[in-house]
Order: C-alpha cells, then sequence, then structure tokens
C-alpha cells in the first residue's frame, strides 16, 4: 500500500491539530482567560509567541484550547450523524423501494432542503446558543449525508451475488444488513466521515462567529474572529491566527480523506 | 499490398508486455476474425490500429494502412483517418452512444466531422445509412434517442456510424457479445452483407470460435500476446497445426460425459401454475398500479436427480424465475414446491426446505464477500441447518468440499481475491455442496467463463452429479452448452415456457417456432476435418 | 415532459407543507412568550392577555398554524411583534439586498468553477490540473467569513478600492450597489467554487471514461471536439444538483457574511427578531429561505429533464 502525499500531509496537520488540543489540557502557554490590559494587542514575540489580543489574553493558549471545543463539536455531530444516518440508510437499502424506503428517503430530501446554518441558527436561537445545541443543530445535518451514502453504498451491494447467496443462506434481512453490507460501506463511511468532521468545524466557527456557539468562557475559533473583527485594521494577526488554525484544520482533514479515499477505494464520490 | 498490415507489431504497457511480435494482415473485402481467450491482447490490437491506445503504451514494430504507418501518424492526422478511412464497432451498444443525444444527430456528426457538408445534406445522408443497416424512417426517425433502442438497435445505430462514409476497413470489438442469439445473429448478417456490398476489409475480435466460423475468411488464433495459428477458416478448421487451438476447438464444443439419469425418482421440485408481477411505476398521477408479468403461468417439474436445462434471452423471466424457486421473491400465483413442502411459508423462507436447494450465480467476481476468508465463504449455508457441524467436523467438511470441486483443503485459509475467475466458480459450487443438496440452482453459471475453463467447470459439475447424486436446474442463454450438460430442457419466451422435452429431442426435432428460431440463430462450429 | 414537471410539482409541494409544520412547531416551542416579553417584565396579566389576543397568539395552535400558512399563500405574512408592521414589507426590503448577493454570488462560483474544472479535467494529473486541485483544497478549507475579513483587511482598509461595509442603497445607482455587494459576493462565491470545480471535474472525468467518448473518438473527432460536444452535456448532471444545493449554501452564508459587512439584508433581520423575540418575523425569513431553496431545487430538476432525454420520458 502507497500511502499519498495527500494522505501524510493530511495526518500530521490533523495528529497536530489533535496533539494541540490535547495538550492544552496539560499546558499553555498562559492561562487561556487571564486578562493582561497593559499587555493588549501585541504582535507576536518570545513572550507571547501568537501575539495577544484586545485584553492581552495570550492568543496560542487561546487557539489551543479553542481546538478543544471545535474538535468536541465537530466530533459529536458526526457520531450523530453515523449513529441515527447509518441504521436509516441500512434500513432504507433493505427495504428498498417500500413505503420505508421512501419515508425515510424523502425526511433526508426535506432535512436537505432548509439551508443547514439557517435551521442551526434558528435551532440555537430557540434554544439558546451554546456548545451543546451547535452540536445538535450541526449533528441533524449529517444525518442524511450518511443515510444518503450508506444507502448509496448499500443498495449496489444488495444487487451483488454474494449477498444473494446470504439470502439463499437463509440469513434474515437485518442480519445480513450487519454482516455483509455493514463492513463493505465502511470504507465510504470513514471517507464521508473525515469530510463532515472538517464541515463540522466550519459550522462551529460560523455559529460560534455570529455568537450562537460555545459561550463565554469557552473559548472558541470563531468567537475569537468575531471577537477580532473591529480590531482588524489595528491588529492584523488576532483576526489571522484564529483564520490560520480554522484553515489548517479544515485542509488538513479534507487531505487525509481525500487520501484515505485514494488508499480505501478510489471509486467513492464524497458529498460535499 | 494488402489493406491493413501490421508487422512484428509489440505493445507494453508500463512495463508489461501486451503483445509479442504479432504479424496479420487484412486485405480488401476480406474478413479476418482474431479470436483468443481473456488476457490474449486481440482488443489490444484493435485499439492499435485504430490509434486509440490507452496512455503509458509502448509500441514497436509496424501497422500499416494502406502502406501508411499508423504507429507514426500524428493525431491530427489520425483524427482525419478515423471515422473515415477506418470505422469501429464495439462490444457494449448499451453503453456505446451518448444517451444525451438524437441517433440522426449521431450518424451525422461521423459525416461533419469529416467533410464540409450543410447540416441538411448530413442528415439525410444519415438518415439514408440508417436505412442501410435495417432502421427504416418510419420506426426510426433521425430524432430517437438511444435509450428508446433495443441493445440490437443500438448496436445498427454503431455501426451506421461506423460505416457512414464507407471506410475501407471495418474494426468490429466483440461486436455481438453483449447481444442475444437471435440479435446477434442478425448483426452478423449485416456486417457480412456490408462488407460484400462496399467491398470494406473487416477485423473482427471475437472470443466465440463458432462465430468466426460462419463468417471470417481467416482466423488469426492469439494466446498471450502472440500469434500462435493463423490460416483460411476452412483449412485452419480442416487441419488445427497448434495445441492451443485445437484445445480452443474442443473446448468450445466440449462433449461432457453426464452420468446416465437415475431412473424411477420422485417429483423434488414442483413448479405450478407460477405467475410472478412486478409493479410498472406510474405513468399518470393518481392511476392504479399496473404491473409486468414477468413469469406466467409456469409448471414443470424435477425429480430428484434430473438435470434440466432453461433456455431463453434476456428478459425472458427465466432469472425471476429463478429467484422465485430459490424462495427470494413471492409469486402472485401458483405455488413452488420442494420435496411437497413450499419454499416461502408465508412470506417467510422455510429453512427445512432451503437447505435442500443451493445457487450458483453467474459473476465469479461478486459472488463472494471480499472481507471474509474462503472457510467462511463456504460454510455460510450451515445457517440453514438446525445443527451445524463444529470443530474438527466443520474442519473437514470444508476440505471435503474444496476437494471435491479440485481445490485443496489449504486453500480455504486464504482470501477470494487470490483466486482466478475458474477457481472461484469451483469455490461456489463448493459452498453449494457443504450442506449436501439435492438439487443446485446454476444461473448462468459458466457464461463468464473462458471457453478452456468453461469446459473444465461442466466436467467438474459431471462428475458431481454422479458423486452426490444432484439433480440441476441449469440457466443459461447459451444453447450449445445447456444441449451438452442436461437431459431435459425447458425453453422460456416473454416469460412463459413454450417447449419442454428431452434435450438431444428438442435439439434435433424443435417444436416451436420460437425454438427453431433459437437453434437456428446460434453459431456452429464445423464438424473437425469435415469442411 | 408535462408529466414530468407536474410530478416534480407535487413533490415541491409537499416538502413546502413539511417545512412550513417543521418550522411553525419548532418556533412554538420557544420558550419565552413574546407579549410578555415586549411589555416587559412588570406588566399587568391583563394587558399582557390583550396583546396575546391582538397579535394573534391566544388561539389553538393548529388555528394560528392555519392562518399563517393561508396568509404567505397570498402574500400576508403577518405583523411584526416589535415593529407592529407588515412582515412582509419588512421582508422585502431586505431581500433586495440579500437576493442579488446570494444570485451574484452564484454566478460568480460558476463562472469560476466551470472554466477552472473543465480544464483541470483536460489536463488531468499535469502540473495545471494540480495547480487547479491545489487551489480548490485551499478554497473549501476557508471559512467564508473570514475570507469576508481579509479581503476587508486588504481592499478596504488597506488598498481603499472598496467601501469596508455598509449599503448605500439601489437608488444611488446599480453600479455603486454592485461595488458594495462585490466584496460580499467574492467571499461567498470563492469556497463555493473550490467545491463546484471539483465537482465539475471528476464529473467530467467521469464521462471521459464513458464508452460512448471512445465511439467519438473513433469517428473521428478530435479529444478537444469529443469533450465538448459529448463530455459537458453529460458531465453537467451532477454538477446541477450541485449548484441546486449550493444555493442553499448561499443563502445561509449570506446571512453571516451581512454581519462582516453590516448589510442590511435578511441575515441581520433574522438576527434582529431572535433578540427582541419576534418569533413571526424569524418563521417567516426561515420559511422564506426554505422555500428559495425547494423552488431552486424544483427548477434543478426541470433543468436535469431539459439535459437528459431519458428523464423527460420516465416521471
Amino acid at each position: 500500500m502507497r500511502l499519498s502525499r495527500s494522505l501524510i500531509i493530511g495526518a500530521v496537520l490533523s495528529a497536530a491539530v489533535l496533539a494541540m488540543a490535547l495538550l492544552s489540557f496539560a499546558w499553555t502557554p498562559y492561562s487561556h482567560t487571564a486578562m493582561n490590559i497593559p499587555d493588549k494587542l501585541q504582535t507576536p514575540s518570545a513572550a507571547h509567541w501568537l501575539g495577544t489580543d484586545h485584553f492581552g489574553r495570550d492568543i496560542l493558549s487561546m487557539v489551543m484550547v479553542g481546538a478543544r471545543t471545535s474538535i468536541a463539536v465537530a466530533l459529536v455531530a458526526v457520531g450523530i450523524g453515523i449513529a441515527l444516518g447509518v441504521p436509516l440508510g441500512l434500513a432504507a437499502a433493505a427495504r428498498r423501494g417500500t413505503w420505508l424506503d421512501e419515508v425515510i428517503m424523502r425526511g433526508n430530501d426535506l432535512i436537505f432542503a432548509f439551508p443547514s446554518l439557517v435551521i442551526a441558527i434558528l435551532i440555537t436561537a430557540i434554544f439558546g446558543p451554546g456548545a451543546v445545541n451547535a452540536i445538535i443543530a450541526i449533528g441533524i445535518f449529517n444525518i442524511p449525508v450518511f443515510a444518503r451514502v450508506t444507502r448509496g453504498g448499500a443498495l449496489s451491494l444488495w444487487e451483488r451475488e454474494f449477498v444473494m447467496a446470504a439470502r439463499v443462506a437463509g440469513k434474515s434481512t437485518p442480519r445480513i444488513s450487519f454482516e455483509h453490507i455493514l463492513p463493505n460501506v465502511t470504507n465510504l463511511l470513514i471517507v464521508q466521515g473525515t469530510i463532515q468532521f472538517s464541515l463540522g468545524i466550519l459550522a462551529e466557527a460560523a455559529l460560534s462567529y455570529v455568537g450562537l456557539g460555545a459561550q463565554p468562557p469557552t473559548p472558541s475559533w470563531g468567537r475569537m474572529l468575531a471577537d477580532a473583527q473591529t480590531m482588524v485594521a489595528l491588529a492584523p494577526h488576532i483576526a489571522l491566527v484564529p483564520g490560520l488554525a480554522i484553515v489548517l484544520t479544515v485542509l488538513g482533514l479534507n487531505l487525509m480523506g481525500d487520501g484515505l479515499r485514494d488508499l480505501l477505494d478510489p471509486r467513492i464520490r464524497v458529498q460535499r | 499490398m494488402s489493406l491493413l498490415e501490421i508487422t512484428d507489431l509489440s505493445l507494453d504497457i508500463g512495463t508489461y508486455p501486451i503483445l509479442k511480435g504479432i504479424t496479420l494482415s487484412v486485405a480488401e473485402g476480406e474478413i479476418v476474425a482474431v479470436t483468443g481467450e481473456s488476457g490474449s491482447g486481440k482488443s489490444m490490437t484493435a485499439l492499435a490500429v485504430m490509434g486509440l491506445l490507452p496512455g503509458g503504451a509502448a509500441t514497436r514494430g509496424h501497422v500499416r494502412l494502406e502502406g501508411r504507418e499508423i504507429l507514426e501518424t500524428s493525431e491530427a492526422q489520425m483524427c482525419r483517418i478515423r471515422g473515415r478511412d477506418v470505422g469501429m464497432v464495439f462490444q457494449e451498444p448499451m453503453t456505446a452512444l451518448n444517451p444525451v443525444k438524437t441517433i440522426g444527430d449521431q450518424v451525422a456528426e461521423t459525416i461533419l466531422v469529416h467533410e464540409k457538408c450543410a447540416k441538411a445534406e448530413a442528415r439525410a445522408r444519415a438518415r439514408e445509412v440508417l436505412d442501410r443497416v435495417g432502421l427504416p424512417a418510419e420506426r426510426f426517425p433521425l430524432t430517437r434517442y438511444p435509450h428508446e433502442l433495443s441493445g440490437g438497435q443500438r448496436q445498427r445505430v454503431v455501426i451506421a456510424m461506423a460505416i457512414a462514409l464507407r471506410p475501407k476497413l471495418l474494426i468490429a470489438d466483440e461486436p455481438t457479445t453483449a447481444l442475444d442469439v437471435t440479435t446477434q445473429a442478425q448483426i452478423l448478417d449485416l456486417l457480412k452483407e456490408l462488407v460484400a456490398d462496399y467491398g470494406m476489409g473487416m477485423l473482427i475480435i471475437t472470443h466465440d470460435l463458432a462465430v468466426v466460423s460462419g463468417l471470417a475468411h481467416r482466423i488469426v488464433v492469439m494466446r498471450h500476446g502472440e500469434v500462435v495459428e493463423e490460416g483460411e477458416t476452412r483449412a485452419l478448421f480442416a487441419d488445427m497445426k497448434h495445441p492451443y487451438t485445437r484445445m480452443l476447438f474442443e473446448a468450445s464444443d466440449h462433449c461432457v460425459d453426464l452420468p446416465p439419469r437415475p431412473d424411477g425418482t420422485a417429483p423434488l421440485l414442483q413448479v405450478e401454475g407460477v405467475s410472478r408481477d412486478y409493479p410498472l411505476p406510474r405513468t399518470k398521477l393518481f392511476e392504479p398500479r399496473r404491473h409486468f408479468r414477468a413469469v406466467r403461468d409456469v409448471s414443470f417439474t424435477l425429480d430428484r436427480g434430473d438435470r434440466v436445462g432453461l433456455v431463453g434471452e434476456s428478459g425472458c423471466g427465466k432469472s425471476t424465475l429463478t429467484r422465485a424457486i430459490l424462495g427470494l421473491e413471492p409469486v402472485q400465483e401458483g405455488r413452488i414446491l420442494l420435496g411437497g413442502e413450499p419454499v416461502l411459508d408465508g412470506g417467510r423462507p422455510n429453512l427445512a426446505v432451503r437447505r435442500r436447494i443451493q445457487v450458483v450465480f453467474q459473476d465469479p467476481y461478486g459472488s463472494f464477500n471480499p472481507r471474509h476468508r474462503v472457510d467462511r465463504l463456504v460454510t455460510e449455508p450451515y445457517h440453514l441447518l438446525p445443527d451445524p457441524p463444529k470443530g474438527a467436523a466443520r474442519e473437514a467438511a470444508i476440505d471435503e468440499a474444496l476437494e471435491a470441486v479440485g481445490l485443496q483443503a489449504a486453500d480455504k485459509r486464504r482470501y477470494i481475491h487470490e483466486f482466478s475467475g475458474g477457481q472461484r466458480q469451483r469455490i461456489a459450487i463448493a459452498r453449494a455442496l457443504i450442506i449436501r443438496p439435492e438439487i443446485i440452482v446454476f444461473d448462468e453459471a459458466v457464461s463468464a467463463l473462458d471457453v478452456s475453463v468453461r469446459a473444465q467447470i461442466l466436467d467438474l459439475m459431471a462428475r458431481l452429479a454422479a458423486e452426490y447424486d444432484l439433480g440441476y436446474l441449469f440457466i443459461s442463454h447459451d444453447l450449445s452448452v445447456v444441449r451438452r450438460i442436461t437431459d431435459r430442457v425447458l425453453v422460456m419466451q416473454a416469460g412463459e415456457i413454450v417447449e419442454e422435452g428431452e434435450t438431444e429431442q428438442v435439439f434435433l426435432a424443435p417444436r416451436h417456432a420460437y425454438t427453431r428460431s433459437l437453434i437456428d440463430a446460434a453459431p456452429r462450429l464445423p464438424k473437425v476435418g469435415a469442411a | 415532459m408535462l408529466r414530468y414537471a407536474l410530478k416534480r410539482l407535487t413533490s415541491l409541494v409537499i416538502s413546502l407543507a413539511f417545512a412550513s409544520l417543521v418550522i411553525f412547531f419548532v418556533t412554538e416551542v420557544a420558550p419565552g412568550d413574546p407579549a410578555r416579553f415586549m411589555l416587559g417584565m412588570n406588566a399587568q396579566e391583563d394587558t399582557v392577555a390583550a396583546l396575546r389576543s391582538e397579535l394573534g397568539l391566544d388561539g389553538s395552535k393548529a388555528e394560528r398554524y392555519l392562518d399563517w400558512v393561508s396568509g404567505m399563500a397570498v402574500g400576508d405574512f403577518g405583523t411584526s411583534y416589535t415593529y407592529r408592521t407588515s412582515v412582509g414589507g419588512m421582508i422585502a426590503d431586505r431581500l433586495w439586498i440579500s437576493l442579488p448577493l446570494a444570485l451574484y454570488a452564484l454566478a460568480l462560483s460558476t463562472a469560476i468553477a466551470f472554466p477552472a474544472g473543465i480544464y483541470a479535467a483536460a489536463r488531468r494529473g499535469r502540473p495545471g490540473d494540480m495547480g487547479v486541485m491545489g487551489a480548490t483544497q485551499l478554497g473549501i478549507a476557508v471559512p467564508n467569513f473570514w475570507f469576508a475579513m481579509m479581503l476587508v483587511l486588504i481592499f478596504a482598509i488597506n488598498l481603499r478600492w472598496f467601501s469596508a461595509g455598509g449599503f448605500p442603497g439601489w437608488d444611488k445607482g446599480l453600479w455603486t450597489g454592485i461595488k458594495a455587494l462585490t466584496l460580499p459576493a467574492i467571499a461567498l462565491a470563492l469556497p463555493q467554487a473550490a467545491i463546484l470545480a471539483r465537482v465539475m471535474r471528476s464529473s467530467l472525468l467521469d464521462t471521459l471514461g464513458e464508452d460512448f467518448m471512445r465511439t467519438a473518438r473513433a469517428k473521428g473527432l478530435t479529444r478537444r471536439q469529443a469533450l465538448w460536444r459529448h463530455g459537458l452535456r453529460n458531465a453537467l448532471i451532477p454538477v446541477l444538483t450541485i449548484i441546486g444545493l449550493q444555493f442553499s449554501f448561499l443563502l445561509a452564508g449570506a446571512i453571516i457574511i451581512e454581519q462582516v459587512f453590516y448589510l442590511p439584508g435578511l441575515g441581520r433581520l433574522v438576527f434582529q427578531s431572535i433578540t427582541q423575540r419576534d418569533l413571526i418575523v424569524v418563521e417567516s425569513v426561515v420559511m422564506l429561505l426554505v422555500f428559495s431553496v425547494i423552488l431552486v431545487n424544483f427548477l434543478v430538476d426541470l433543468a436535469y429533464a431539459a439535459v437528459d432525454p431519458r428523464l423527460r420520458q420516465r416521471a
């Protein structure tokens, strides 16, 4: 197996972000909440590697802790999508053409018809801003993605003769779904999961940018950008750093997703 | 000087040699057939003449068309030659046409690419060509789209595109392999007529010696990128020099030593007045759903140890009937009994009945879960047993099943991708055999195999029939195979069984017109030495 | 064709009905009473009740849902709790910014993505392809609102080519309006263009592998002719789907981007209404957005049929 360049770069970037998030539990250069007004808006220096924000907080520390929020929100949202979407997709494929399939797929289409961010805004607005509601809002839109990907992969597998052979061997539909279908769609799910993870990071950033994501004192990249907006002319670095953190994380995940696809099965089509 | 002269042509893709110094020629008005099993390099030879080799292909030697070296002709020049001097017909008519353009536009395009002429004139000429290939204007206006045509009709459109400018050379790569036998005969006749009419040379690539025998003036036999034998058709069939040619010939008309049919046995599989409907998509919003009757009032009985063939062309309902017999789908009318009990018991599979019947499918590549090892694959039917063997007994059963089909016990530890197509089909038979069924359904089980492998699998089936007192239902579109491997045959057309009888009798004296047309259309090999 | 259109239309109506139900009941469960919110915590119970009845909040849920839906069907979106003016009017004012912005971005994204995707597909595996693909990877990874901030920093603050935000109004002239929407539209369009270009490329590459492309070449078409005459139209089918989906992203994205550029569009209206618990406005705006998305997807379905003759007959 030859590892592609994009897989290596992607995996290294993603691992770096993850390591940074994990490290932040044990150590950050400064406390991410410690304000130090005299030192505000400093450009990067030996004392503050990535400079300070308008309250004099250390930006590197905030970015490190912010990675935790982003990863947690996106990861749980992907978990919701897989936990609910995959069984739905398997069921729809197993009962293809029946009312069950129809209901699941129409439901999917309906969720797709909602502009996701708008509904996320609606949900967080009504139930209150916060990380948990952000997770739910992002997670809901992962469900149809995984359901659709699973169903698509499963449908073609149901036509394969090895599944016919399992039916001839008298195995039940749920049993075939788990024994033969699910293992053969995992490649699809891994690749799609990586992509949804990166989309989750972007969505979380957008939500916290408009103030509907994680609330203070929990730091998040999106809110750092919202705070930076008014000061971008004075101190560009406070907008540049969290933005680059998002870009590098998402880039890493996407490259890893593409690399995994090439490695596992180049025919996989990713939904974006 | 011949029209096409290939001299000492070698072709590598990367470091992998595909063609190793082949030499052949086609004269004007001559039909030359290149034949061989998969991997012989016959299709690559055709693509080399068209200058359409895949990227990374390196060639040596000469391909001369009317004395002009194709291998050294620039791409721009080749574009002028393709379609005008050389036309090409492909194997898959279902995908060879652009689905979003009308057939008229696609045929006219050949003319417009090469000649300065008005669109209207090109369309008029396209019309003439379509008429010529048997697609008359009243039924096939230029505005038809490919999806509105059958496979045979589409292949006629492809041929029309290829001959629109009366090329000097026509290349046909397995032009009838994807078609039914009656359609195949019509397309072959059409090609033959066109060659005679236009005085074209034709290079036809096919794996089917029988197709070749009635068509080609000369035959070139290829194996592993080399020409093993070449000659005028009659002479070659009369005197095959190379052992590979003889083996191909023997395997194509392989005589199976079928054990005598056990007599005085009880009925095992009873199909009684079975009909199977599929819902059609609604064409109006609120109309009641209409149904397509894929199988219509089919009845037959298969006794214990019976070897019955079921033949018919694609879409005749034989696959639907197979699924119903296996108890995978319910039937709307009639009943299917196995040993007196229904295969489907109130919509639920009846396991006690199921274990008496097993199946082997067509596709040796799709029949196995790629993630499981052979031992797990082979023992899947154990699910049907109330008390499947475990431990040493299970291992012994696996070993026995694998050895019975000519594999080794050690193969059970390997994964399916490590096996060739023929070996996979053996594993599929081992899987069917392991619970000792009384009947096996072979659903086009040898159709995807090369003739030499096919002959071996047929021998294996005959041997197992004797050793295991096995009966089978052999479903196939290939009449010559059915004839050799069955005692009795059912002929199916449009969902109905139109003829039933002892195999030899049906083949020698078919009663139904459809059976006759099938038998007449099937290409036949000449008797050796009698050509 | 007509039958196909009718069938899609039916599914459009059903989707709308479901969407309105979901939106209505999600907003219904929102904690907090709009009337009490408007009058303050110390208001008398009967004053609140009077206001509730004036706002039409005292009917049963079913009644109020039907009122809302039937009102919308004739263009009456109700009356804003906060401003006591017609919601329809408020939306119409804002729509004149958000809709042109989304369309502008869609046009930009398509105009960039098509050539980029076709170019990359035609040069598959060569440096040109790798360059385009690398750029799209980056494009997908950039959050549009951050990209917007960077654009402001460079083109408004440093170069002073554009203003940093706000909208002068269409009455100041078409060109002024377009200029004010240009940075926001670019910020919205580039990430979407990156996705679209990738889809265009892979769809084209799929098509290039089809049998009929080889047939076209066997007729004597050059690689380029085959690509334009046979490849593109077939490749367009999946691309159309993505364009339909993108419209939804652009609308949502517009809401965020309006925050960056202080544009008084639908997005700002939504956020304002949320803080003021003006739920009828929120409901109506969201419904309008969903409606436009469903409508666009309906149009995409019709476009499919125009591209693919097989669909025209089936249905």
